[in-house]
């Protein structure tokens, strides 16, 4: 996706927020201003003195730093060989580097300990050593990809608090995101990208997060408020006692599910919040059949399918919206007419007694394209040039096609713009009234909240909590998810804020 | 819509025929830095390849190399569809008409039946030959890469223990070469005189039917379909219910039993017997014209027929007195050349294409931006 006619004013000592669709050109801007993409025209200058970046190491030479969306730490090594990899020539390796550390962790409150190992850190400590080993190389500019997309509301708030502190020793935060409460609660200026220009700024304090998304979408919004509840008392999966242990390699066996039991009636959304990492994955590919549980049963329609291969589960009618499009849901390198037989090979009109049938399949990608409102110029592009919101708008489009009984949906709009995010909920929305049922899984609890109609908390590999959706608050649901609550969750006035 | 789906087609065929041209072209340079190094006339080294080269009877040589050429650049292309890399067809095929060889041999039956018996013989041995390799890798994980370079090994050890006298084999007349029985002449495959240029092996009919079947069973069928998932990417095939260890299995054994077609032209119209001149290494001549060939049905055959260009016209070469290693030095720039071109026109195409997509879309929506303030 290309970028024109970008105008973006940033003050040093501000948090400044880029907010936009995906695809609408965000990333490629940051890669501009850290220096990994060069632009055709146009100029940046930092104090008045304009600069060209030819490649990251430029950048960091001007104090620019990035944080990436997905961490890039080295899991076997401690927080302080982390912190100096590649910056060895800085304070060396040893004493004085640890000094530094522990200076820069202090004076911006990061708390971070540089002699542990940082398999042993979670998310939220991670991120900060991220933050740290950028600041580390002298950054005064911070930009920072999409930073709470993997954080509960708390450490949201703690993130939040280090960036405040970051701004208060004068250094410079571009924040992307959207999620537009975090935005307007945490940033002093904000900036609309859509589809690769600036198309507005907008002033937090007096800016509601549903004028922020018109702004980034170009048009009225919903909101992921189910209607009516459409649940039936058919059950339609059942799952029992499903247990997953794994062995690693020193031997140490794990329990990855542990007595997981829910059942999923007709028409109703089940949403499962907890903590990525927690079991989540693999409960979805123990139910798709990519992983055989050890003990229990996942019974679909009246049928016992707990050690059936994963293709007779799809014909037999669940649709996978998977949580890694990329790994899981798309050739990246075939057309797009290729991915829309993906997963449904042996279904009409993708085949016909062993012989595929290009011609069909051709024609009902065509149909997704238009129904699903995938932004193509064609079906003989490949998947990996649409961007991340119209990848999941084709999955969602396939996975439909096949009227489903069952949806699995795992982090259904993660990365995907609002205006898609939108739609994608409406299909969920408009199958579930047909009877649909859906196990949901997302991180996004607003989502979840709002399209569930049964609420389960998954921590450690176990349903720990339940709740009604109508009353829970993010907040609660967090704490369930760090293991702080269990049982059923109850709203209490005073937790509302 | 229509008009930029095809313009878009048109750029991937004409990248897709780029890189193997680009490839040929350095190719056909450094070879013209190497004769010339030599203190020969490179101009005329070339101009006596293509007039030798395209003789009726050099026609009819490089049509029968290419059919040997062409079944070993499809059995490692299927494995390449899938990412495995099957080295072993060098000793897949060898084994496989070493047995059936000594089938054919022994058996006393019709033509009509014995033909086909023998080529099952050898279909058969080279996929169970490849079977051990498949087995290895989705049940103990071994790579694929090493089990079958240690099965080529041991192929070769197998085959110089039965071939001989004592054995399987029997020494000839002069006493210099140790074959298995030769084949009945009923047992021999037909094969087309064309006159003064030679004679025209008829397995090259075969070998167009497997083309034919290659290119069917990967773009046509469903099994196919499940077998490029696997090989574009295992975790979106496991996700969309493709059994991928099943599938690795089941094209190693399909390779192997390709593999063991390669010495079947040899067998069945030349030879007629194994002996221990049977053509050996054509298993990696075969990963060579797979490579040029993109998997693609139509371009390994065209790499086949440039294999058996390039070997006839160089053998013609060393008698007017030019160094006979010129034949290698092509060979091995091509490959060479093929694998950084793809590499490199594949990552520029993708990347185009994005660019494309973004800049269509971008013009698309061009029109409703302007500019907006919120508050």
């Amino acid at each position: 996706m290309a970028n024109r006619d970008i105008d973006i004013t940033v003050r040093a000592g501000t948090v400044h927020a880029l907010c936009g669709e995906n695809g609408a050109g965000k990333s490629t801007l940051m890669k501009i201003l850290y220096g990994m993409q060069q632009p055709d025209e146009g100029t940046i200058t930092i104090h008045g003195e304009q600069v060209v970046f030819s490649t990251p190491g430029d950048a960091i030479a001007r104090g620019i730093g990035m944080v990436h969306q997905h961490f890039m730490l080295a899991d076997n090594l401690t927080v302080l060989e982390n912190v100096v990899l590649g910056a060895e020539k800085l304070h060396g390796i040893g004493g004085k580097a640890r000094k530094r550390i522990r200076e820069i962790s202090d004076a911006y409150g990061l708390g971070v300990r540089p002699d542990v190992l940082v398999e042993q850190l979670g998310v939220a400590d991670r991120q900060r050593v991220e933050i740290l080993k950028v600041l580390y190389r002298g950054a005064k500019t911070l930009i920072l990809d999409e930073p709470t997309a993997v954080l509960v509301p708390q450490e949201v708030d703690a993130l939040f608090d280090n960036l405040r502190e970051l701004k208060a020793e004068g250094l410079t935060v571009i924040f992307i995101s959207h999620k537009l409460g975090e935005v307007l609660s945490v940033a002093d200026e904000i900036t609309v990208i859509r589809r690769g220009t600036t198309v507005g700024t907008a002033e937090p304090s007096t800016t509601t997060p549903k004028q922020l998304a018109e702004l980034m979408v170009g048009s009225e919004l919903p909101t992921p408020e189910t209607e009516e509840s459409t649940v039936t008392d058919i059950a339609l999966l059942e799952v029992d006692g499903l247990h997953l242990a794994q062995t690693d390699l020193d031997g140490i066996e794990r329990v990855i599910l542990d007595e997981i039991s829910f059942t999923i009636h007709k028409g109703e959304v089940l949403g499962i919040a907890g903590v990525e990492g927690n079991g989540q994955s693999e409960l979805v590919e123990a139910i798709m059949g990519m992983r055989d549980p050890d003990a229990g049963t996942v019974t679909l329609d009246g049928a016992d399918v707990s050690h059936v291969p994963t293709r007779r589960r799809r014909e037999a009618g669940i649709g996978y919206i998977p949580e890694d499009r990329h790994r899981h849901g798309l050739l990246l390198e075939a057309p797009l007419w290729e991915n829309r037989i993906l997963g449904h090979v042996t279904e009409r009109p993708n085949s016909r007694r062993g012989l595929l049938d290009p011609k069909a399949a051709r024609t009902d990608t065509e149909r997704i394209v238009a129904d699903y409102d995938v932004r193509t110029p064609g079906i003989d592009v490949t998947a990996a040039s649409l961007s991340g919101g119209n990848q999941q708008k084709l999955i969602v489009g396939r996975e439909m096609s096949h009227s489903p009984k069952l949806l699995i949906a795992a982090h259904p709009t993660r990365g995907v713009d609002v205006g898609a995010q939108a739609a994608i909920w409406d299909y969920i929305r408009a199958a579930r009234r047909d009877g649909l049922a859906v196990l949901l899984i997302s991180a996004d609890l607003d989502e979840l909240i709002g399209l569930s109609d049964t609420l389960r908390v998954m921590y450690r590999g176990r349903l720990v909590a339940d709740a009604d959706p109508r009353t829970i608050t993010p907040e609660e649901l967090g704490s369930a998810m760090t293991g702080a609550a269990s049982g059923h969750l109850e709203h209490t006035e005073d937790d509302a804020r | 819509m229509n008009k930029l789906t095809s313009r878009i087609d048109k750029e991937r065929l004409l990248l897709g025929i780029a890189a193997p041209l680009l490839a040929i072209v350095a190719a056909l340079l450094v070879t013209a830095l190497v004769i010339l190094a030599t203190g020969k006339s490179p101009g005329a080294a070339f101009s006596d390849m293509v007039t030798y080269g395209f003789a009726s009877d050099s026609q009819v040589y490089i049509l029968n190399k290419a059919t040997t050429y062409y079944l070993a650049g499809v059995a490692v292309a299927i494995g390449f569809r899938m990412n495995l890399f099957n080295i072993g067809v060098d000793g897949q095929y060898r084994l496989a008409a070493f047995v059936a060889a000594v089938l054919g041999g022994a058996l006393t039956v019709p033509g009509w039946l014995a033909i086909p018996l023998i080529i099952l013989a050898a279909m058969v041995t080279g996929a169970l030959w490849a079977a051990i390799a498949g087995i290895l890798k989705v049940t103990r994980g071994v790579s694929e890469v090493i089990a079958t370079i240690m099965l080529n090994s041991i192929a070769t050890a197998i085959i110089g223990y039965l071939l001989q006298p004592s054995q399987l084999g029997q020494l000839d007349k002069a006493g210099t070469l140790v074959s298995t029985k030769p084949l009945p002449e009923s047992s021999w495959f037909f094969q087309i005189d064309t006159g003064p240029a030679g004679v025209l092996w008829g397995f090259i009919v075969v070998a167009v039917i497997v083309g034919i079947g290659y290119w069917f069973v990967l773009g046509r069928t469903r099994f196919g379909f499940d077998l490029r998932t696997v090989g574009q990417s295992e975790t979106a095939a496991a996700a969309s219910g493709v059994g991928v260890k099943k599938m690795i299995a089941t094209s190693m054994i399909i390779s192997g039993a390709v593999a063991g077609l390669i010495g079947m032209p040899t067998l069945l119209n030349d030879s007629h017997q194994f002996s221990n001149d049977f053509p050996a290494g054509i298993g990696f001549t075969g990963i060579a014209i797979a490579l040029l060939g993109r998997n693609n049905p139509v371009g390994i055959a065209l790499g086949a027929l440039l294999w058996g260009f390039l070997e006839r016209t160089t053998n013609h070469l060393e008698f007017q007195g030019y160094d006979k290693e010129i034949l290698g030095v092509i060979q091995g720039v091509i490959v060479l050349c093929v694998v950084i071109a793809y590499e490199v026109v594949r990552r520029y195409g993708l990347k185009r294409q994005q660019q494309r997509v973004g800049a269509e879309l971008a013009a698309r929506a061009a029109a409703p931006t302007e500019m907006q303030e919120v508050a």
